[in-house]
């Protein structure tokens, strides 16, 4: 390397390296076709994700895969903006606070193929500290005989805690699987006053 | 075409595309053509067809719009003459300044030749797409760019 190469190179050592943000223009401009941020909840850091049509996505684990698998299915124009998500994030710190017992924030529901869309309509018509069955969130799906797809569906829910399938238990009580989990399942019933 | 979150282009370019700038554009323009370069980039990611080069894809749109306000610079300051300076906010700090004002007198592709070699490591081939030009041309902005550098720092 040059005596000049190294010059410029101990000066752009000085050079800033903290950098204005984009996220607010390219909100105005409308170019975030899906917008995240994490938030924290007891059940730890969540990434919660909308597109201008409502909720998409909220994950426990595993962060970038997931922003990977939205860039692929939904848009490649994903974006860390924290504002778009203010509202859903108090939303989620007042449930979890125990101030809050329905979620008001849109859900966009075009992502979701059929049965497991129906599934999941029927889980969120389920209310806070009340639960139903495989079998009840089938039937609200219109099939009542497809109790293990609904268990699928359910499992494969993008959208948990605020499309509340820690709500649904096998008959008979017993708990279930859950997407993140069987402790967070336990949580979030407890909070809601389901178990003791 | 499987293309990475652009929030992930954003986190790792930001910060190579942010220093290009104040060394190359200065430290008043940066801000802004900071803002314009990722705005077009984001406009213009989901037709992109390859996921490789990216670094390059989006200091060729920062090179562009550099020209562009250096363009914007030039007619603004040709007719009337510019109101007496409002008491702005200090420029952000550029590191060694008269350094800068050099690589900044150099001819547009020298100067993006100069940098994206010198500070940012590239290859001539990387230089080369990020140029539209042919490797040989790359390798020849920067050596002319260097050689001239050396000659005003001589002076």
């Amino acid at each position: 390397m040059t005596e000049i190469e190294t010059m410029l190179r101990r000066a752009a050592a000085g050079l800033p390296d903290v950098v204005p943000d984009v996220s607010a223009r390219a909100e105005a401009e409308g170019l975030v076709d899906v917008a995240y941020t994490s938030v924290d909840s007891p059940l730890g850091s969540l990434l919660v994700a909308v597109t201008p049509r409502g909720l998409v996505r909220v994950a426990y684990t595993d962060h970038d895969d997931v922003l990977e698998r939205l860039a692929a299915r939904v848009s490649p124009r994903v974006l860390e903006a924290p504002t778009r998500l203010d509202g859903v994030r108090r939303e989620l710190d007042e449930y979890f606070a125990g101030r809050r017992t329905q979620f008001e924030t849109p859900i966009d529901w075009s992502q979701l193929a059929g049965f497991t869309r129906k599934v999941l309509r029927a889980t969120a018509r389920i209310d806070f500290g009340h639960t139903g069955t495989y079998r009840s969130v089938a039937t609200g799906a219109g099939s009542p005989r497809a109790v293990r797809a609904a268990g699928n569906a359910l499992g494969a829910n993008p959208m948990p805690v605020i499309v509340p399938c820690h709500r649904v238990l096998r008959t008979g009580g017993a708990l279930g699987g859950y997407t993140g989990g069987v402790e967070r399942k336990q949580f979030l019933l407890r909070l809601e006053g389901v178990l003791d | 075409m499987k293309l990475p979150p652009f929030q992930a282009l954003l986190d790792e370019h930001r910060v190579d595309v942010y220093r290009y700038l104040v060394a190359t554009a200065g430290p008043n323009d940066a801000d802004d053509v900071f803002q314009e370069t990722w705005i077009a980039a984001l406009r213009a990611y989901p037709r992109l067809s390859r996921a490789d080069n990216l670094r390059a894809w989006v200091l060729r749109i920062a090179h562009n719009k550099a020209m562009d306000a250096h363009r914007a610079r030039g007619r603004r300051a040709l007719p009337v003459a510019e109101p007496p300076e409002q008491p702005s906010e200090p420029p952000v700090a550029d590191g060694q300044p008269e350094l800068w004002e050099h690589v900044r007198e150099l001819p547009s592709k020298q100067r993006t030749a100069v940098f994206c070699r010198s500070v940012l490591g590239m290859s001539y081939a990387e230089l080369a797409t990020l140029l539209d030009s042919s490797e040989e041309a790359a390798r020849r902005n920067v050596h002319e760019g260097l050689k001239r550098l050396r000659l005003e720092l001589s002076e």
